[in-house]
């Protein structure tokens, strides 16, 4: 085992350890044809399986990267140093006294057993390629609820899953969901029966252990009519020197009436490529809410969307970007409003420490002859000091009248009389400087569960320690 | 005061210096090494690029229409003096008063200037690089400019009455290059309007002009242009400000004309104290496209600029908006605003807004906003119940929403001027 800390950023470094395991299943480095096989065969998929993610690999070797409006970073990937598939090759545990020891200790490091006791309906742990854990309390399984890893959920419920899988998000919608189309593993799948209101939250936990490693889960949630669901996930990774892949999709379907909520907080290390595409779908008076919040990584690029495709629907996106030295959030947020009376919110809100860039790029389309639909956007940019940059980038279509839309911004700084007044009374400047950014975001800290906001004010705390002077 | 030197219509640029007609050689090189505009470059994301193919525009004929008739009514009542292009050939040059000339204006074509100050064009002439999308047609302007007017205002003078200078087209599918540089000098003031007219409404045509503004410390500028090309046009226009120290640039284009018109407009603070106020009106009809791209770059601190962009859509028009506020490192102290609204008329229509920010230094104050929206019912009700028609209401509206930009300008009676224009579109 290995491990580092640093003294004035314990938290930050909470994930900061791996244990060197040899998974019995190892996919190799590199990505083909037979990479693919491999996983199949292992997972044991079916063969319509193996015929779409050989297509998702021809497409996303046919996809050029997406510099042409992201930056260069994304050249840094190396795709033929990856491994694509890690696991233990045994099944997910119901009890965390089946899971092997030192992939337990890695979850009791990181607090999980100890919140599903105390909040939580369910939990799922992915460790690598694969869900080591996964469990539901009694009483929301009775309901109806399932909850599962999304490898057992195609084995187990193929009727639910195959009908909703990759329609949110097709294999082609760009480069890293063809990838992930390719080469996905792990995930959770969530069905909750109409009416049914899921009253804890569902959680999952990913974790990276490997180096080296891509990981590329698969999430589905499926509220059906009038229920409601909040899935929460968290990741963490170890701080390795070599570039780490992280590459979801992420698709949720409310179907009239449901809502979903869904939250993340991401706190990978600082060399983790964080590339996740997360849609949802909402039909009549249907709600989905993203509330995420990106905290680690290299680069993430991350923009959860919502197609309003029902009458009424409702799609909001809450963002809390937080972008230390060297790393670059470039998130934010899609609207596709398709159907009359649909609304939309998004709330983003960013801080750039350091030599840290946080980016919003954000898309809202309203398109011809609807009636009633309205987005209102802001985005808001705190800058700590003179090297910190920020960027926003929305893109706003609006055909016909009886829409409307709204978007507005600002970048600014803490203002040195907000300083002096809190240094006045007895806080030091860091003190200060952590208060206001803390006021800064606090109205949406505030929707976060308590555990999470919590965390984050501390982090935030943490953060500025190393900033000011 | 109409008197026109004969020297001036000569076939234009055939007396210009070897280094032009170099740079001309290379600048047709560039145009044909680039390929055309592609929509998934996200300079040009959301533009109708296809109408930029330029295969069937021929160099516009000897202009044959009643040139008069397209000024008369359009001209600014006492104007400091006039130039007018017709078909890339100047027609008539109404000269500076005497008192101006002596004091050391100097406001002639660019063929005169070529030939005359050939040192202040090398140093200036199309200096900036258009940084927007469109080099491949600022080097196709760059090598068949013929027409253009260049403008010096010395040192200290302040100049109340407007320059102005028409360009106008007549002939199917002609091509015309207009060029304007105008050099503020230090603590001078100037206004300095710009039309572009077609003869004919319906007639095809393309369009490719350059306008320069460089402010030396302490200037104050104002460039309008009026853009009135005929339904059938195609036009990509390049606007570069430079702002030194403590200068004041105002940049207002009136948009009226055109198929598909490309309007890309920059302006570089490059020294303490400037400012750059951005305003553009833009009434759309029929099938029009807009495509307006703008970019402020403060390149040093305590600058500030603000720019405002009103949209007004009818029928079946589409509009682009794309800004861009950059803050580079160490640019502190920088305001910075930016505002685009889009008032839509019409089921049809349709907006898009890009408002950009990149932000590289952390003492500034930056906004930007963006709005989509209709006439309201209220609004219109109230109206209404004053026994105005429909019609007549929303155009009521119209109006009122357009020339909040207007207003902005320093001179009531320019605003005026352009409110009169303003009101004539609607």
């Amino acid at each position: 085992m290995s491990s580092t800390t640093n003294s004035v950023d314990i938290d930050r470094d909470v994930g900061n350890f791996f244990y060197n395991l040899t998974p019995a299943r190892d996919a190799g480095v590199g990505l083909s044809e037979g990479t693919i096989d491999y996983i199949v065969d292992v997972k044991g998929e079916p063969e319509w399986l193996r015929e779409f993610r050989k297509n998702a690999l021809h497409v996303f070797m046919s996809k050029p990267l997406p510099t042409h409006w992201a930056g260069d970073e994304l050249k840094a990937i190396d795709f033929d140093v990856i491994r694509y598939y890690l696991a233990s090759g045994e099944s997910a545990k119901r009890s965390w006294e089946e899971v092997p020891a030192e992939i337990k200790q890695t979850f009791e490091r990181l607090g999980i057993p100890e919140s599903e006791r105390k909040f939580l309906a369910g939990v799922e742990a992915q460790f690598d390629s694969e869900a080591v854990y996964s469990n539901i309390k009694r009483a929301v399984a009775d309901q109806g609820v399932i909850f599962m890893g999304s490898t057992e959920a195609l084995k187990e419920r193929p009727d639910i899953f195959r009908k909703w899988f990759g329609k949110v998000i097709p294999t082609g919608d760009n480069k890293f969901s063809s990838l992930n189309s390719a080469v996905f593993s792990g995930g959770s799948f969530i069905y909750v029966p109409p009416g049914i209101k899921v009253k804890h939250p569902l959680q999952a936990y990913f974790r990276i252990n490997a180096e080296n490693f891509g990981q590329f889960e698969r999430t589905l949630i499926i509220a059906d009519e009038g229920s409601e669901v909040m899935y929460m996930e968290g990741c963490t990774a170890p701080k390795f020197t070599t570039a780490t892949l992280h590459s979801a999709v992420v698709e949720l379907v409310a179907l009239p009436g449901a809502k979903i909520q869904y939250i993340t907080v991401q706190n990978w290390s600082p060399n983790v490529f964080n590339l996740v595409t997360k849609r949802g779908l909402a039909l009549e008076q249907a709600e989905v809410k993203w509330i995420d919040c990106n905290i680690g990584s290299r680069l993430t690029m991350k923009y959860p969307s919502v197609v309003l495709k029902g009458r009424k629907a409702r799609g909001e996106v809450i963002s809390i970007a937080l972008a230390g030295d060297g790393q670059h959030q470039d998130t934010g947020a899609k609207m596709i409003h398709a159907a009359d009376e649909t609304t939309s919110n998004i709330v983003s809100k960013s801080i750039s420490i350091g030599k840290g860039r946080a980016t919003y790029r954000g898309l809202v389309h309203v398109p011809k002859h609807l009636r009633g639909c309205k987005n209102n956007t802001e985005c808001d940019a705190l800058l700590i000091n003179a090297s910190s940059r920020t960027d926003t980038y929305p893109a706003i279509t609006v055909r016909g009248t009886g829409n409307s839309t709204q978007h507005e911004a600002s970048v600014s700084q803490i203002s040195a009389e907000q300083i002096f007044y809190m240094q006045q009374r007895g806080l030091s400047e860091a003190q200060a400087m952590s208060l206001a950014v803390n006021g800064f975001v606090n109205d949406l800290v505030r929707q976060f569960p308590m555990e999470y906001s919590v965390e984050l004010k501390r982090l935030i705390d943490l953060e500025m320690e190393g900033s000011v002077g | 005061m109409t008197t026109t030197e004969p020297s001036l219509i000569l076939p234009p640029l055939t007396t210009a210096p070897e280094w032009f007609k170099e740079l001309q050689t290379r600048a047709w090189a560039e145009y044909e090494a680039e390929p055309l505009p592609v929509r998934t470059n996200e300079l040009w994301r959301f533009s109708s690029v296809k109408n930029l193919s330029l295969n069937d525009y021929v160099p516009a004929p000897e202009f044959l229409a009643d040139a008069v008739r397209l000024t008369s009514r359009r001209s600014y009542q006492k104007p400091a003096g006039r130039l007018v292009f017709a078909n890339d050939a100047l027609f008539s040059a109404e000269l500076l008063d005497p008192a101006l000339k002596a004091s050391g204006v100097i406001f002639t074509t660019l063929a005169d200037a070529l030939e005359k100050h050939s040192t202040l064009l090398r140093q200036h002439f199309m200096a900036q690089p258009a940084k927007l999308g469109s080099s491949k047609f600022a080097a196709l302007h760059k090598a068949l400019v013929r027409a253009g007017t260049f403008l010096w205002v010395p040192r200290d003078a302040e100049i109340q009455a407007p320059f102005e200078v028409f360009h106008l087209v007549e002939g199917d599918s002609a091509a015309v290059y207009p060029h304007t540089l105008i050099i503020a000098d230090d603590n001078s003031k100037v206004t300095f309007i710009e039309h572009f007219v077609s003869f004919d409404p319906a007639q095809r045509g393309f369009a490719c002009g350059v306008n320069d503004l460089v402010l030396k410390p302490g200037s104050k500028l104002t460039y309008v242009s009026l853009q009135e090309w005929s339904q059938n046009f195609v036009s990509v226009q390049i606007n570069s400000t430079i702002a030194a120290r403590d200068s004041v640039a105002v940049n207002l284009a009136l948009n009226f004309g055109g198929k598909y018109s490309r309007l890309e407009s920059v302006s570089r603070m490059v020294d303490r104290g400037a400012r750059s106020d951005m305003l553009a009106v833009t009434v759309a009809r029929g099938d029009q496209e807009f495509d307006q791209r703008t970019l402020q770059d403060h390149l040093q601190p305590d600058t500030t600029s603000d720019l405002l962009y009103k949209n007004a859509l009818n029928d079946r028009t589409r509009t682009i908006f794309s800004g861009l506020i950059k803050v580079e490192p160490g640019a502190h102290h920088t305001d910075a605003y930016q505002k685009v609204r889009n008032l839509l008329l019409s089921d049809d229509a349709e907006a898009n807004s890009m408002p950009g920010l990149e932000i590289l230094a952390d003492d500034v104050r930056c906004t930007h906003g963006a709005t989509s929206g209709q006439v309201e019912p209220e609004e219109l009700f109230y109206l209404k119940s004053r026994g105005i028609d429909d019609l007549a209401a929303k155009q009521l509206i119209a109006r009122g929403f357009l020339n909040e930009v207007v207003a902005r300008l320093p001179e009531a009676e320019l605003s005026e001027y352009l409110q009169r224009q303003i009101e004539a579109q609607l």
